[in-house]
């Protein structure tokens, strides 16, 4: 057998010809293959410690101080805390997932996904694995940093609900970041646009720095379709329960059936829509023209 | 296991399209890229597209590797409709593009192709180790541990190469693998080809390009693609025998006495004129000529009148046309004239022979400004 060869086939046919589990576990297999880059990137340029560590900490602190000069309740340095580690899920999903299908597209990786045997929802998993490994460490050492430095004091009584809200709010929230990624490819040159139109709205209505139930209907509205505002809220009842604070929002048990809704609809959404968009682009050419 | 030829020549044809009409719409007017192509490709054959930019040639390719459906008519691999069975091929094919800058530049080579290999399902170990095999076999070790944002183009194009045979292809696509490369770059990519064709000989390639020169030296049979057409099939030699209709020879003699006019009158011989190149000859105080003959068989009488008029032949080569006197012939131009790279080509020039785009460190506007991953 030649080096060159791998499999042993003896007809084109018969290498065509993959059992469910051969095609199952190659799009597995994928997805590690995809999230490779990111957890690997991580620790190959450590330059991301000071841009997503240092500065949103920064960005966090001046939250604090102007609660702690206004002698808010103690609880908002903690949720403000909270909120500045879950920016970094945010702009993982707004800029490494959603407008990435069209920055793979400009660099030619998008077709060589393509032209793979394998589901492309593979490649946004792999993207969304390794954006979690990242983001999570990133939220991690600011929620760390952040509670240590300003003595934040948890109150956590439900334990196993505040980690299944916190999941729940990855897969939502990855979900979303999944059915936009297809969208952004078909708005085509607008993504880039598209993704700084979305991130300082989103940061606004999720209530970042404050308790999402203080902006009313918009408050609401935001729960119902965002999965960051409702996570946040959520993890914020959980992980603050003993204080007399009114959240003017549903409870986080409702709030984690929100969460379970949204992943449902967003996962399936985004399957849809990346069949539909693949289908579009063999249609159209989108694939082909860098331009579109 | 080695796969002859004859062993899969039974089977379907490797590639088979018929009347594949491709039309973009856009404004404002449709561009035709592809009009009407009919094209058989035998299993374990090396075939050629040559045509100008803007041919319709990489949109052929798009078309076989599933990326791009036909306005109109059908195409098969391996008997696998491009339309409907497009995990089955995607599984048997793989393609490589001239000037790719896919993957990610924080990535090692070796990481970038172990990351290519998942997608066609290797186990994990058995990924790393094809990978280790085959940038051995291409000569690629020394780059191996080297980081893909520092590598030259030519280098580049050797890892895309291995990149498309981690899946061990059954047909491989290559869409002017050697554009935009150096010479020594261009030939050990071609040396590449070349010697992994040479070592499973049952594969198939489909190769785009529009230099003459390699399709001249790779192919087994190429066709002439213009204007979304095929205008000829054939193997390079049966091509170029369409032109020639004469026996062209360059002799270069010692001496000539009574001039080129004494051979002119000879049987068999057309035409008898100076070679262009004579002031060389004169350095070397030697007489180079052309020679136009009906036949080849004509040849015996002028060296035997050659003889008798006490010249002796230096040199004697047989002058053939080249795929480009073919082109002329068929197209009516040259593959640089004007109207030669705009007609078919999609709309964005991003299409056949097309530069890359520069592939950005940084994407502007992320917030951490890092390299994208």
């Amino acid at each position: 057998m030649s080096v060159y060869e791998y499999r042993v086939t003896g007809s084109p046919a018969e290498a065509a010809a993959w059992t469910r589990r051969q095609a199952f576990f190659t799009d597995l297999r994928a997805v590690w293959g995809r999230a490779y880059p990111r957890v690997s990137g991580m620790f190959r340029e450590p330059s991301w410690l000071f841009f997503e560590l240092l500065l949103p900490l920064l960005a966090t602190s001046a939250f604090v101080f102007v609660y702690r000069s206004l002698q808010a309740p103690s609880e908002y340095v903690g949720f403000v805390v909270l909120g500045g580690a879950m920016t970094a899920f945010w702009l993982n999903v707004i800029w490494m997932m959603a407008s990435q299908l069209y920055w793979e597209k400009s660099q030619g990786n998008l077709e060589l996904y393509f032209a793979a045997p394998i589901d492309i929802m593979a490649i946004l998993f792999g993207m969304a694995v390794g954006g979690l490994v990242m983001s999570t460490t990133r939220a991690a050492m600011i929620l760390v940093v952040a509670s240590v430095v300003y003595g934040v004091a948890f109150d956590v009584q439900q334990p196993l609900l505040l980690v299944a809200v916190f999941f729940l709010t990855m897969t939502a929230l990855y979900g979303l970041g999944m059915m936009l990624a297809s969208l952004f490819l078909v708005w085509g040159r607008e993504a880039q646009q598209l993704t700084e139109l979305f991130t300082e709205p989103v940061y606004f209505v999720s209530g970042l720095s404050f308790p999402v139930g203080r902006l009313g209907m918009l408050g609401a509205l935001a729960i119902a379709i965002i999965p960051l505002a409702v996570g946040l809220d959520a993890m914020r009842q959980l992980a603050f329960a003993g204080g007399d604070i009114a959240f003017g929002t549903p409870s986080p048990e409702i709030e984690a059936l929100i969460l379970v809704a949204m992943t449902v609809v967003f996962l399936f959404a985004a399957r849809w829509m990346l069949r539909a968009m693949e289908e579009r682009a063999r249609r159209d050419g989108r694939l082909s023209l860098r331009w579109q | 296991m080695s796969v002859s030829p004859g062993s899969v020549a039974s089977g379907p044809p490797a590639i088979e399209a018929r009347g594949v009409r491709r039309v973009y719409n856009v404004k404002p007017t449709a561009v035709v890229a592809l009009d009407g192509v009919d094209l058989d490709v035998a299993p374990g054959e090396f075939f050629g597209l040559l045509g100008p930019n803007g041919a319709g040639k990489t949109t052929l390719i798009k078309i076989l590797t599933t990326l791009l459906l036909p306005s109109e008519g059908t195409a098969r691999i391996f008997g696998f409709d491009v339309a409907t069975d497009v995990k089955r091929i995607r599984r048997i094919m793989n393609m490589v593009a001239g000037g790719e800058q896919s993957g990610y530049g924080i990535l090692t080579v070796r990481e970038q192709l172990w990351m290519f290999s998942q997608f066609y399902g290797l186990p994990r170990g058995d990924g790393w180790r094809r990978v280790d095999e085959l940038i051995e076999a291409v000569g690629f070790t020394e780059q191996a541990q080297q980081r893909v944002s520092t590598l030259s183009t030519g280098q580049r194009q050797k890892m895309n190469f291995v990149r498309g045979l981690l899946n061990d292809p059954w047909i491989l696509f290559l869409d002017e693998p050697t554009l935009g490369l150096d010479v020594a770059a261009a030939r050990s990519v071609r040396e590449l080809v070349t010697s992994w064709k040479a070592a499973v000989p049952g594969r198939t390639v489909l190769l785009t390009t529009h230099y003459m020169a390699e399709a001249d030296e790779l192919c087994d049979r190429i066709a002439i693609v213009d204007h979304g057409r095929i205008l000829a099939i054939g193997s390079p030699a049966e091509l170029k025998r369409r032109v020639q209709r004469e026996s062209i020879f360059r002799l270069e003699l010692d001496r000539l006495d009574g001039g080129v006019a004494a051979l002119a009158r000879l049987p068999g011989v057309v035409s008898a004129t100076p070679a262009a190149s004579a002031s060389d000859a004169a350095d070397r105080q030697t007489v180079n000529l052309d020679l136009v003959l009906v036949e080849d068989g004509a040849l015996g009488g002028v060296v035997a009148a050659l003889s008798g008029l006490g010249a002796h032949i230096r040199s004697l080569r047989k002058s053939e046309p080249s795929l480009e006197d073919v082109f002329v012939e068929l197209v009516g131009r040259g593959f640089d004239e004007e109207g030669s790279d705009t007609a078919a080509a999609p709309p964005d020039g991003s299409g056949p022979g097309t530069a890359p785009m520069d592939q950005p460190e940084h994407e502007p506007g992320e917030p951490a400004e890092r390299e994208r991953v």
